[in-house]
């Protein structure tokens, strides 16, 4: 038996939590780069037409401008799809608001393969390699819209550069808005000893569904959702390894440079166990139907399942 | 006092010292830019003891006005007018560019007291200044906001984003000084990729503009007064320069972009600049701090 989810949509959780945070600290402001519906932040804007800012299509000036609007006590959050949003503007981001450090805020909407129709151009998986290696950026990938939500608010706390990525299309509700969220701290999604899947994402409920088909079998797979890609919780992928002997992870984002490789630094460097990797293999997407794509690039449960296999026939 | 509101001859006089101050600290050094340095020597005085008002010894307080250099290779002109405000200690000067010192080659905000964001990228920092002018709007702060731009870095795409911007939110609180020097590492800038007619360029993206003879200092306080009294629209100062201004060697030779002068030639430059490089290298080393 596989779950029955709820399916929303992350971007959602952005626009909602965005007004929650906004409720609650006079300091933020929101900016947006010509996409104010797909980026949610019409809610934002309809609430405080003052506190938002209209930037057009300029990324490269709305990301320095957010920089600037944080020197002097604001909490800049800007919105746009990631390739533009962190892709486009990586130098203003190196030097400006990391190395300064600036305390703004990215949303990066349109992540992963399943962005969909728009194709490769639009489908940013290389957001998570490049913010990782940027010195004082904290990265989260949450799973779906209430984590999303619980993001944007718990952003606000950290006093430095920080980016929440999410999609384009409704994806399960796989967290309870009453579970807590703390940045940096790996959720356990469901328990197991033969083996560990670590996702983020939407990709979180693809492992909780091998989970439940691998269980049939006799097959326990511990899930754990590490929404936080920096800081990584080294604890958790550690007492992993200890505990359940062989990870696989999961991404809707390239094998270089993801999370597959800053859980394989974690494990090789602290208790190595064989590993796997379900990620894009090096190659840019396509247009197409988003289960389509998913399926196409082998970022499905049953890819997660074939790859618990092969590390069980390894250990 | 914030805002120290020095007249044309002491501006001169104060000038004179930063220009002693550059040579001193980049043959120290060994590395660093000498010519864009020069270049914005008179205009960069007149900023830092006529117009803004700051706390040096308190640089974030609340009121005070932003400036930033988006060509952040000019740090032995910053740092100069810095120390000579008050920001750190003169000797502080004599470690440019080394590794225990706070003074790192481009702008560091993590490293330097009063330095709020880090450059070195150009095309950056006029969109950040932009970022301070609306928040500073949107809560009722009377700051004004100063950005120093070089005129090859117009070249940079970004800039003409942020122009674009500054116009479009009508901000009147932020004025831009381009040290027209019309060099770049490459040579002319006329030649390299020409920038010209920028007056047309800003005053197409709806900027007020200001020509005006970068080294003239009357003349440049006085376009300070336009800028900040000119409502409605942002204003850039046109401030035509010669590079490695006040140097005979150096003056308009882009080969002194990004060269220091060996001890030798500082030596010859700091007669020209009426000292001699004992007399100054002592000066900044023996300094407790200054305060204006």
């Amino acid at each position: 038996m596989t779950p029955e989810f709820e399916w929303k949509t992350t971007r959602e959780g952005w626009g909602h939590g965005l007004v929650d945070v906004g409720m609650t600290f006079e300091d933020v402001v929101v900016l947006v780069g010509d996409l104010t519906g797909s980026t949610n932040v019409n809610f934002f804007k309809e609430k405080f037409p003052d506190r938002f800012f209209q930037m057009g299509i300029a990324e490269q000036n709305m990301a320095n401008v957010a920089a600037g609007m944080s020197l002097v006590g604001k909490v800049p959050y800007y919105a746009t799809y990631s390739a533009f949003g962190v892709g486009r503007v990586v130098d203003q981001l190196r030097v400006t608001s990391g190395y300064t450090p600036c305390n703004i805020k990215i949303g990066g909407a349109h992540s992963g393969i399943s962005v969909g129709p728009d194709g490769a151009t639009h489908q940013m998986m290389e957001d998570i390699a490049i913010l990782r290696a940027l010195p004082n950026f904290t990265v989260i990938a949450p799973a779906d819209y209430d984590q999303t939500r619980l993001a944007t608010i718990a952003v606000h706390e950290i006093n430095g550069p920080c980016y929440i990525r999410f999609g384009r299309e409704k994806v399960p509700v796989v967290t309870n808005p009453a579970d807590s969220f703390e940045i940096g701290k790996a959720q356990v999604m469901a328990e197991g000893d033969d083996a560990t899947c670590i996702a983020y994402g939407q990709m979180v409920s693809e492992a909780l569904i091998a989970h439940d088909l691998l269980l049939e079998e006799g097959i326990t797979l511990r899930v754990l959702n590490m929404h936080t890609l920096k800081p990584l919780d080294e604890d958790a992928i550690i007492m992993a390894a200890e505990e359940t002997g062989a990870i696989v992870t999961a991404e809707e984002h390239q094998i270089y440079g993801g999370l597959g490789s800053a859980v394989s630094q974690v494990v090789c460097q602290h208790y190595p166990v064989p590993m796997e990797y379900v990620a894009v293999m090096d190659r840019y997407g396509r247009s197409g139907k988003p289960e389509e794509l998913l399926d196409a690039f082998g970022l499905r449960h049953n890819n997660i399942i074939r790859k618990v296999k092969k590390l069980l026939d390894r250990v | 006092m914030p805002r120290l509101g020095w007249n044309a001859n002491q501006l001169q006089e104060k000038a004179l010292d930063v220009r002693r101050d550059i040579i001193t600290l980049l043959a120290n050094a060994g590395s660093g830019h000498s010519g864009g340095s020069l270049s914005c020597t008179d205009f960069a005085t007149a900023l830092f003891f006529n117009r803004l008002r700051v706390e040096p010894r308190e640089p974030m307080w609340e009121k005070r006005d932003f400036w930033n250099f988006s060509i952040g290779h000019v740090t032995p002109v910053i740092y100069s007018v810095m120390a000579e405000r008050g920001y750190f200690p003169l000797k502080d000067l004599l470690g440019f560019r080394q590794f225990n010192g706070h003074l790192q080659g481009h702008p560091s905000a993590h490293d330097t007291p009063g330095i709020e964001v880090s450059a070195g990228s150009i095309g950056q920092g006029l969109s950040i200044a932009i970022g301070v002018a609306l928040a500073s709007k949107l809560d009722k702060n009377p700051r004004h906001c100063w950005c120093i731009m070089g005129d090859g870095e117009q070249q940079e795409g970004s800039i003409w984003e942020a122009a674009m911007s500054a116009g479009h939110y009508k901000l009147d609180n932020l004025t831009a000084i381009i040290d027209v020097n019309r060099k770049q590492i490459d040579g002319d800038t006329v030649d390299v990729m020409n920038v010209e007619p920028l007056a047309d360029k800003y005053r197409a993206f709806n900027w007020h503009v200001i020509d005006v003879d970068g080294h003239d200092i009357q003349a440049i306080l006085a376009a300070f007064d336009e800028a900040e009294n000119t409502p409605g629209k942002p204003s850039v100062i046109l401030a035509r320069t010669v590079m490695g201004k006040g140097v005979s060697f150096m003056e308009d030779k882009a080969a002194w972009h990004g060269n220091p002068p060996s001890h030798d030639e500082a030596k010859i430059a700091l007669e020209e600049l009426g000292t001699d490089y004992d007399t100054w290298y002592k000066r900044l080393a023996e300094s407790e701090g200054s305060r204006p």
